[in-house]
């Protein structure tokens, strides 16, 4: 049962990766993200992790895909006739040798060095399928978060500060006389 | 259960995908949605590792790398947009001002 649901929603997010990558209009690479995203999130609930799952709804795709779309729509980009699909054919050629010269190496690393059974990993955690019956994965991801991680977090919400007055000063309309 | 590995070639895969986006697309947001991609294949990876051991710090990292990465879109998309104001173009071959 979990194989056929891994299977499913895993396809879906690759065949969907995929139609963001080779679609003509960047309007529609932006909506199959959004459903990337969307099926990125049923993998999260898959592995348990329902918290970073919803986090995963709310922040990608209810507010950077959101951004995206923004800026598609006010500069117009769906109705650009000379926008090409891709560039010249060398880079097309040697852009597909890398990915798939990378792809197997990087899949079968990861793969074969981190052996199938959790026990050969190392030093294993507390949170385990009989903790997260009994602790929601919120409450666990607060506990952490809140204690070992506090340092970070505060320099993320100090990140984010920086991040909104860069962008509120790049996006300002000058007053030149062009504008 | 299912085998780890799985997860985890699937993230490659995603990742392989965003690769491909970066190197062979010649519109500025496309370019920048292809590396959201591959920023969701290593939050796939955090996540899977943090189950298959047990614990919870991959999980911490994922909410970290996905506040970086809104606060990068937001930025990135500024950017982009002062690009177009300048240039009236979001196609990058046409940016070649500082090419030799």
């Amino acid at each position: 049962m979990e194989l056929f649901l891994f299977i499913v929603i895993g396809g879906i997010t690759l065949i969907s990766s995929l139609f963001v990558v080779f679609q003509r209009s960047p309007l529609y690479s932006a909506f199959f993200l959004i459903l990337t995203f969307l099926a990125m999130a049923g993998l999260y609930l898959m592995l348990g992790a329902e918290f970073i799952a919803i986090i995963q709804v709310i922040v990608y795709a209810g507010a950077v895909m959101v951004l995206f779309l923004f800026v598609i729509m006010l500069l117009n980009l769906d109705k650009e006739k000379h926008d090409q699909l891709t560039g010249h054919w060398m880079q097309k050629f040697f852009g597909f040798v890398i990915v798939v010269a990378l792809v197997p190496l990087i899949g079968l690393g990861i793969s074969t060095t981190l052996l199938y059974s959790g026990s050969q990993l190392g030093a294993k955690g507390t949170y385990g399928l009989q903790m997260a019956e009994r602790v929601s994965n919120t409450k666990a991801v607060a506990a952490l978060l809140f204690t070992d991680y506090i340092l970070p977090f505060e320099i993320t919400s100090i990140l984010l500060l920086v991040a909104m007055i860069g962008v509120v000063y790049l996006a300002k309309r000058t007053k030149n006389i062009n504008t | 259960m299912i085998p780890m590995s799985y997860y985890l070639v699937l993230s490659a895969l995603l990742f392989g995908v965003g690769i491909l986006g970066v190197l062979i697309r010649r519109n500025a947001l496309v370019i920048f949605m292809s590396i959201e991609l591959m920023l969701n294949a290593v939050n796939l990876t955090f996540i899977t590792l943090s189950r298959y051991m047990e614990t919870l710090h991959g999980q911490i990292y994922v909410f970290f790398v996905m506040t970086v990465a809104a606060a990068e879109v937001a930025v990135g998309l500024a950017i982009i947009m002062l690009l177009f104001r300048n240039w009236g173009t979001a196609n990058i071959d046409d940016i070649n001002l500082m090419k030799w």
